[in-house]
């Protein structure tokens, strides 16, 4: 019935008298879309190597928790740099909030190094749950430290214009900065939990 | 990412920010407005002015300064101020301070064609023009007698140029004429820089549009005040009016009709805020409506520094700062005319 929808679909047998269904689908992609074709793409799915996953979540582990500090660092920096020009007294305490961003880079290198160890190649890898698991814990850690790193930057922005008005605030937002650092750790804590879990072998 | 964003603002307009952070950090507390105060001449004011923000910017001046030197040399510094935030900027922020300079080239402009008009020299006329509103062309501008020559000669070439189209009814330069120029103008000027604002979107867009409804709004009322016994007429003045703001439709067609004050009262009755700015004046006499007027607009620029990752900064840096200038002209004048009682109406800023 695939045919009768095209119309003018061409259908030829392939090798075992089957007919391909490729061809059949050639002139109109959305029919790929229909519940018939499901397994097919399950079977791509499926046949995507855990060693594929595994990579990739580490490229993601470390790659966002980089974009996240980088983020941070700029937004902190470009604002600490004008305000200590009328300030310059600001200038050493307000590089805390710069050290706090480059914290979640560091996370970042040190889970992705974690996650190197458990990439140990087999020729026919038994499990793709160590694929899926590594996976998953890379972007957990990515995806945390990047909103970390953003809000830490923000935060760490009004904390050196603040402190360049009225040197009290300085503690006092450094301390909104410390809440916010925590979401970091909490993906790196996790991340670890993940990550020991999961083995080629 | 829009202006008001928190995420991006920082990449091209963090540095200004915190810049005009630090400026605004050395406006005059009411600590130095205190001393200020207590000075016996303008010596004395000159000095306390050297331990400020200021510095010692009138240290060459020679000894019996006077009132006009200090406000020119205060001035000159916020222009230089203005001037290097703005080299710096990029767009939108750089579009953005180019607006805020075009109410200055206005007010440049209606000076010279009022000179010309009454046969001043054009170069002494454009000494004494704001440093802020300089524009090329302003030299040739004796030569044209008609709205349309001026437009057409002159200022085709300049920012000001699209606001010109309302103009070309008008026949001569008269002197009452000259101030509706000013005025049309400025209205143009207004609506032109709230649509502005409104396309930057984000936390610029609600500070700077709440900031220039008010400002439409007392320009209105002031037309209405001004033009209270003129020979203009109530469509010529309803022309007048922004279309922006609180007062805009009910109000304006309340405010066209008003004759005397007590009807301009009346016709803002329904509108909080006005009738509470009217109602002191009322109360107090030594007060003025322009006075209880800019105490209002201090008070929005002051909120505006509440907020951070906006451009509404850079318009409250710079009115703040002539509202300063104009503080310490009071204090100095006050002070070289020996009139002590009143020297404390100045308007606290921080």
């Amino acid at each position: 019935w695939g045919i009768f929808i095209t119309g003018r679909g061409s259908h030829h047998k392939s090798n075992n008298g089957r007919v391909n269904m490729a061809s059949v689908f050639d002139s109109c992609w959305f029919l790929w879309f229909l519940p018939v074709c499901y397994e097919q793409w399950w079977a791509l799915f499926a046949s995507i190597s855990p060693y594929a996953w595994a990579t990739t979540g580490i490229a993601l582990a470390i790659g966002l928790s980089v974009l996240g500090a980088a983020w941070g660092i700029f937004i902190t920096g470009s604002s600490l740099v004008g305000a200590a020009i009328k300030a310059p007294r600001i200038q050493s305490k307000n590089l805390i909030s710069v050290i706090f961003c480059e914290a979640v880079a560091i996370y970042g290198v040190i889970i992705a190094i974690i996650m190197q160890t458990k990439l140990v190649y087999e020729s026919s890898p038994s499990s793709s749950f160590a694929g899926y698991g590594l996976f998953a814990a890379g972007l957990v850690v990515g995806l945390s430290n990047l909103f970390c790193g953003i809000c830490v930057g923000i935060t760490g922005s009004a904390c050196a214009l603040s402190d360049a008005q009225n040197p009290t605030l300085f503690v006092k937002i450094l301390i909104i900065e410390i809440f916010g650092s925590a979401f970091g750790l909490f993906g790196v804590i996790v991340g670890i939990i993940m990550v020991g879990k999961c083995s080629f072998e | 990412m829009a202006p008001g964003g928190m995420a991006a603002f920082n990449v091209d307009d963090g540095y200004l920010e915190a810049i005009v952070r630090g400026y605004r950090a050395g406006i005059l507390s009411s600590t130095d407005y205190a001393n200020l105060c207590q000075c016996e001449n303008l010596e004395d004011l000159r000095m306390h002015l050297s331990s400020t923000d200021y510095g010692n910017l009138m240290q060459n001046e020679p000894a019996p300064i006077a009132t006009a030197t200090i406000a020119e040399y205060c001035t000159r510094k916020v222009v230089d101020e203005f001037r290097a935030i703005r080299t710096q900027a990029i767009k939108p922020l750089s579009m953005f301070l180019d607006y805020l300079t075009y109410p200055y080239m206005i007010d440049n402009l209606v000076l010279l064609i009022t000179g010309t008009l009454h046969n001043r020299d054009i170069s002494e006329l454009v000494d004494k023009c704001h440093p802020l509103g300089l524009f090329d062309s302003m030299a040739s501008l004796c030569i044209a007698s008609t709205p349309e020559e001026l437009y057409r000669e002159i200022l085709v070439d300049t920012p000001l140029a699209p606001y010109f189209q309302e103009l070309v009814s008008l026949d001569d330069l008269t002197d009452l004429n000259i101030e509706i120029i000013r005025n049309t103008l400025y209205k143009a000027y207004l609506e032109d820089f709230h649509r502005f604002c409104g396309t930057l979107g984000g936390a610029t867009r609600e500070i700077m549009q709440q900031i220039l409804e008010f400002e439409a709004d007392r320009r209105a009322i002031n037309i209405t005040m001004n033009s209270i016994g003129t020979e203009i007429t109530r469509d010529q003045r309803s022309t007048l009016f922004p279309s922006i703001g609180a007062l805009a439709g009910e109000g304006h067609v309340r405010l066209a009709r008003a004759d005397e004050v007590a009807s301009v009262r009346s016709a803002v009755d329904g509108y909080g805020l006005y009738r509470s700015l009217l109602q002191v004046v009322e109360d107090n006499p030594e007060k003025n409506l322009e006075d209880a007027f800019f105490e209002h607009e201090v008070k929005l620029c002051r909120l505006a520094f509440e907020q951070q990752f906006h451009y509404g900064v850079f318009y409250a840096f710079l009115r703040l700062k002539e509202q300063e200038i104009r503080n310490i002209v009071w204090i100095a004048e006050c002070i070289s005319q020996n009139q002590k009682l009143r020297i404390s109406n100045y308007i606290p800023i921080f």
